[in-house]
């Protein structure tokens, strides 16, 4: 079990290896901006899944914003007590904790799984709302809705134009599952 | 969470609240601090109707746990709604809708207003146990008593081509082009339930079109049977599910509308699923 977990530390420390190069962001170009600002901003972090390579763990750029990988069924995650809370997956796209399990979004242009159908004005309510398209289900933890809502408009529609450019990848991501005492009160 | 402690409580509440939805709506200045001051009852009573206000129901109700509603319309003295549109009534400024929700008691109300310059602002109003008064809830909504946040209002809300749902061509008994009463009823729920959400305007990504038209009855309920074909197990799924992550719909119900969902299945299964397949 202990392969496929992370503590925080160890993920937010490996966060700082994904940008090698400082990214050039020509004035007026929306899918440049929109490139620099999701390299700069974390998407990288939870959305790319992590390997562990020789130099330790690093994105699998091969799979970027694809969320977490459908084929990587998750055992339920262990009881946790006293400070300890939050239990992460080694590719650091699911999270269990007490609101239950979240995996991160496929973010890629993939037309069945990913944005690939979606508005840059959906993208932007998902944002503003904090809930799918404005209007669905909430987004759940660790997602930064409340540090991403400070984001412009043009800063958001500028991530959202440069997603719709990057490879799509087919991966169809798992629903959150409930908490198990939320799961047990509904039967 | 399974010790309940309170650091994981407060714990949790920290990492919900990073996932928390901001609020953009009217201050809470410009609002009314009680339901007494809103116009909906007559001067110190807050039983008494005021005479003004005109109660309605729509024919197809959003399914909330059960909980019962009651509605008013108030349309300001010599005003009228343009009805040019069937599908895009204009209220006049002035106008106020409220919503009232019991379960054991008067729980909440919910007031509608279109403002002067056209906008429209949303407020609930909690009720006290003793049913004596009904005050503001805060911005964020009072979720321990199911009370919605305004930016909750607005999910459902604006998603219309009118932010009033109750009060339509469609909901006031316009006619759906169904062809049995089953199927009536099945579209008519999820016109009363999802189409605010699920329609051209709102929602495309989803490819789901469930809300009917007064002016092209028939092209909508047409759309409305091939999206439904196309995706019924998923429908299903999710109008019969108590999970909070996968429910329909996401806002305002934790209890399924068992009966409804029935309905809908029973639809699918005995009437839409056959003709598609004798069409092909």
């Amino acid at each position: 079990m202990k392969r496929f977990m992370l503590s925080i530390t160890a993920v937010l420390t490996c966060g700082a290896v994904i940008i090698p190069q400082a990214i050039a962001q020509p004035a007026g170009d929306p899918v440049a901006r929109g490139k620099y600002i999701v390299s700069t901003s974390g998407c990288h972090d939870c959305h790319t899944p992590w390997v562990l390579g020789p130099r330790g763990p690093e994105p699998d750029m091969t799979r970027a914003l694809s969320g977490h990988p459908k084929d990587m069924a998750m055992p339920p995650a262990p009881s946790l007590a006293g400070p300890w809370l939050i239990s992460i997956a080694a590719t650091n796209t699911a999270f269990a904790g007490p609101w239950g399990v979240s995996f991160t979004a496929n973010l890629t242009p993939d037309r069945d799984t990913g944005l690939g159908k979606w508005t840059a004005k959906g993208f932007k309510d998902t944002i503003r709302t904090g809930r799918h398209l404005g209007r669905g289900r909430e987004v759940l933890p660790p997602m930064p809705i409340m540090v991403y809502n400070n984001f412009t408009d043009a800063d958001l529609e500028a991530i959202f134009a440069y997603l719709q450019t990057i490879p799509a990848v087919a991966n169809k991501v798992p629903e959150p599952l409930q908490p198990p005492a939320a799961v047990a009160a509904a039967k | 969470m399974s010790n309940g402690s309170s650091f994981h409580r407060a714990a949790a509440a920290l990492l919900l609240a990073l996932a928390a939805s901001p609020v953009h709506t009217a201050t809470d200045a410009r609002l009314a601090a009680t339901l007494a001051e809103t116009g909906l009852f007559e001067a110190g009573s807050v039983e008494r109707i005021r005479g003004s206000n005109q109660a309605f129901a729509p024919q197809f109700p959003l399914w909330t746990d059960g909980q019962a509603k009651r509605r008013w319309l108030y349309l300001p003295p010599g005003a009228t709604i343009d009805k040019s549109d069937p599908d895009r009534w204009d209220f006049p400024r002035g106008t106020r809708l409220w919503k009232e929700f019991s379960a054991e008691g008067r729980i909440e109300t919910r007031l509608i207003e279109r403002l002067a310059d056209g906008s429209w602002r949303f407020a609930s109003y909690a009720w006290n146990a003793e049913g004596t008064e009904a005050t503001l809830a805060p911005a964020e909504g009072i979720p321990k008593r199911g009370i919605p946040s305004r930016a909750d209002c607005l999910a459902c809300h604006e998603g219309a081509n009118v932010p009033v749902l109750g009060y339509s061509a469609v909901q006031l008994g316009g006619m759906i082009a169904a062809r049995s009463p089953q199927e009536r009823a099945a579209m008519g729920y999820l016109h009363g339930n999802c189409g605010h959400c699920h329609n051209a305007n709102a929602l495309e990504a989803t490819g789901l079109f469930l809300a009917q038209s007064a002016a092209s009855p028939v092209r909508s309920a047409a759309a409305t049977r091939a999206s439904v074909a196309e995706r019924a197990a998923e429908i299903l799924r999710r109008v019969q599910s108590a999970n909070r992550y996968i429910r329909m719909p996401p806002i305002g119900v934790s209890v399924p509308d068992s009966q409804s969902a029935a309905v809908i299945e029973h639809w699918i299964q005995q009437d839409l699923q056959p003709h598609r397949e004798a069409s092909r």
